[in-house]
């Protein structure tokens, strides 16, 4: 469905410097940066697949999404989506697919949110027999059917974001782009979204992209993620794989007896937190056994849990090794 | 064949429609902008009477300004409103140049619609909204001033050809201004270019007086200009100072300025696209 091989982009951005005197000389003379946001990257996404871009901001994977979605040309490489060359902005192309960017309108701010749907029902060429369905089917799913008679700018942020979605899939895209869909909405609102993403996308067996910052979006949607860090792809695989490849560490929690002190815990690790009788230790995976062992000998346990460190903390790591130059790509 | 010809008349109407409502959501303060629009003809009245009268204290309706007479002047003054009823854009070019700043033009790369289409049937319907707040206000102030047309209606070729200007007037200023706020894929921020193009359109599209009234060259080199099509010479047209050959010509004119200015906004959009680097995330 989507092929992409050594894609990159370059952007060349003007180096302003700070104070009066150095804007009148950058009236004469400007300095320029090049900054390579995408730098040869190869993907190859199948269809039906739910895949998340996951990288630090400046990281590379809006640029990604605005290439293969047209928006952008790149520098160098190419990418196929649907068998489009998606920079060349066929028009059978963009009936084929959707972009929604997180807080960016592309409803009409002040009529109601159908008015810019009927537009869109004529822009893309929807039927009125599958524009009515499909209108129905999206309204009934995100709970917005009271909604649709209301101006835009009278709707809470929740709301419009379900709107743009409404207004991204009328034309049922097999191939559906989504930057950041759930920025700056709040914790009910965003698993709303999740949910119905996760439904509609099984239902219709549509290909997704999306990047988000939540973990909470791509753990709760996305079985394939790409790790993304400073223009270049450093990880693609399952959400889980991320912690077995990236991270060297277990967390055990142990709940001690009543009168078991937590003395001489920390040569097993490092003691994250002591609330006693509840102790969190980090100690090395391929230790943790013996670890588990010697802990079991020396100390009375009432119980004991060992998990992977938070998915959030491991991500971190990765992306500020990656920022010191010692990732692998 | 017929059913793109179809599909794309369908767009553009309901394009038209749904600026149309958006335009009429704050009827109040369109109406009163509308209407405020009216007062600067009565100063403009009054100045025109008093240079008239420091030409001839005893009799300025009977002086002469290069062949107009306070009437003529008034008269002109009143038809360049009308002209720039249908050419002046205002808001296009700082709105093109902010969808690019702020991102929103990614919608129209996306989507299977054509940005200045979009624009242009977008600003018809806003002009439509205007001419139906304006018509009224516009009535009086022609009824009210009848007396000032002292040369009479003119004949039904030259009113065609008055009318035929007014659109071209408003084609042509409408890929102007989009040309103006399409560098905005350039330079991001095209206020103080569209400040330049407002200055010379100010005086040079003969708003302000009747081109014929500058010396030569200068008559001459504005002659050439397309900017006088957005004022002067539909008022011109409707006067009867341009008649036959001339008049022939200045049509010709008008349609190869919008023709070009159709196909450079049509360029240069395609051009800025591929500069394009998608700014505002």
């Amino acid at each position: 469905m989507i092929q992409v091989e050594q894609l990159s982009k370059s952007y060349r951005v003007y180096q302003k410097k700070e104070g009066l005197g150095e804007a009148i000389r950058g009236l004469f003379h400007r300095e320029y940066k090049t900054i390579e946001a995408v730098r040869g990257i190869s993907l190859d996404v199948q269809a039906g697949e739910f895949v998340a871009f996951l990288g630090p901001n400046g990281a590379g994977k809006t640029t990604t999404l605005k290439l293969l979605s047209g928006v952008i040309y790149p520098t160098s490489g190419t990418a196929s989506v649907m068998g489009y060359v998606p920079w060349d902005r066929n028009l059978d192309y963009r009936r084929r697919f959707a972009l929604v960017m997180g807080q960016k309108n592309q409803l009409w701010w002040d009529l109601p949110a159908q008015e810019s749907f009927r537009l869109h029902q004529q822009i893309y060429a929807i039927d009125s027999e599958r524009f009515h369905k499909n209108l129905t089917e999206l309204t009934e799913m995100l709970e917005v059917g009271s909604l649709l008679g209301r101006p835009v700018r009278e709707l809470s942020l929740g709301e419009r974001m379900k709107m743009e979605l409404i207004a991204a899939l009328l034309h049922s895209p097999e191939v559906l782009f989504l930057d950041e869909p759930t920025i700056g909405l709040d914790v009910i609102a965003q698993r709303n979204i999740q949910q119905f993403l996760k439904r509609y996308q099984k239902e219709r067996n549509i290909t997704i992209l999306l990047t988000s910052h939540y973990m909470k979006d791509i753990s709760a949607l996305c079985q394939r993620v790409v790790v993304i860090a400073q223009g270049t792809i450093q990880y693609d695989g399952s959400l889980t794989g991320i912690v077995d490849e990236f991270s060297g560490s277990k967390i055990i929690t142990l709940v001690l007896g009543d009168e078991q002190g937590v003395q001489g815990l920390e040569r097993f690790g490092e003691v994250q937190r002591v609330d006693h009788p509840r102790v969190t230790l980090k100690c090395s995976r391929t230790e943790v056994s013996k670890v588990l062992a010697e802990i079991l000998d020396r100390y009375q346990v009432n119980d004991i849990a060992v998990e992977d460190p938070p998915l959030e903390e491991v991500i971190a790591q990765l992306f500020h090794r990656v920022s010191s130059g010692g990732a692998s790509s | 064949m017929s059913d793109s010809w179809n599909h794309a008349v369908k767009t553009r109407w309901l394009i038209t429609k749904t600026a149309l409502a958006e335009r009429l959501a704050y009827r109040g303060d369109f109406a009163l902008g509308t209407l405020m629009r009216f007062l600067p003809i009565v100063t403009q009245i009054f100045l025109w009477w008093a240079i008239f009268q420091s030409l001839s204290p005893e009799n300025p309706e009977g002086a002469q300004l290069s062949g107009y007479t306070f009437r003529d002047m008034v008269a002109y003054y009143l038809l360049t409103m009308l002209g720039r009823a249908f050419s002046s854009m205002p808001g296009l070019s700082s709105s093109i140049a902010l969808k690019v700043r702020d991102g929103e033009i990614k919608r129209f790369l996306v989507q299977p619609v054509d940005l200045l289409s979009f624009l242009f049937w977008s600003r018809v319907a806003h002009k439509l909204a205007y001419y139906a707040i304006a018509i009224i206000p516009f009535a009086l102030v022609f009824f009210l001033c009848r007396d000032f047309f002292s040369r009479g209606f003119p004949d039904a070729v030259t009113f065609c050809c008055f009318v035929l200007s007014l659109l071209l007037s408003f084609m042509l200023g409408f890929y102007l201004e989009a040309c103006i706020g399409l560098i905005g894929f350039w330079m991001l921020e095209v206020s103080s270019l569209l400040f330049v193009y407002m200055l010379f359109q100010f005086f040079l599209s003969g708003h302000m007086f009747p081109l014929d009234l500058l010396p030569a060259p200068f008559d001459s080199i504005v002659g050439f200009l397309p900017i006088k099509y957005l004022a002067y010479f539909p008022a011109a047209v409707f006067l009867g100072k341009i008649q036959g050959y001339a008049l022939a010509i200045d049509m010709v004119m008008l349609i190869l300025w919008t023709g070009l200015f159709f196909v450079l906004s049509r360029w240069i959009f395609a051009r800025g696209v591929r500069h394009y680097s998608g700014f505002g995330g």
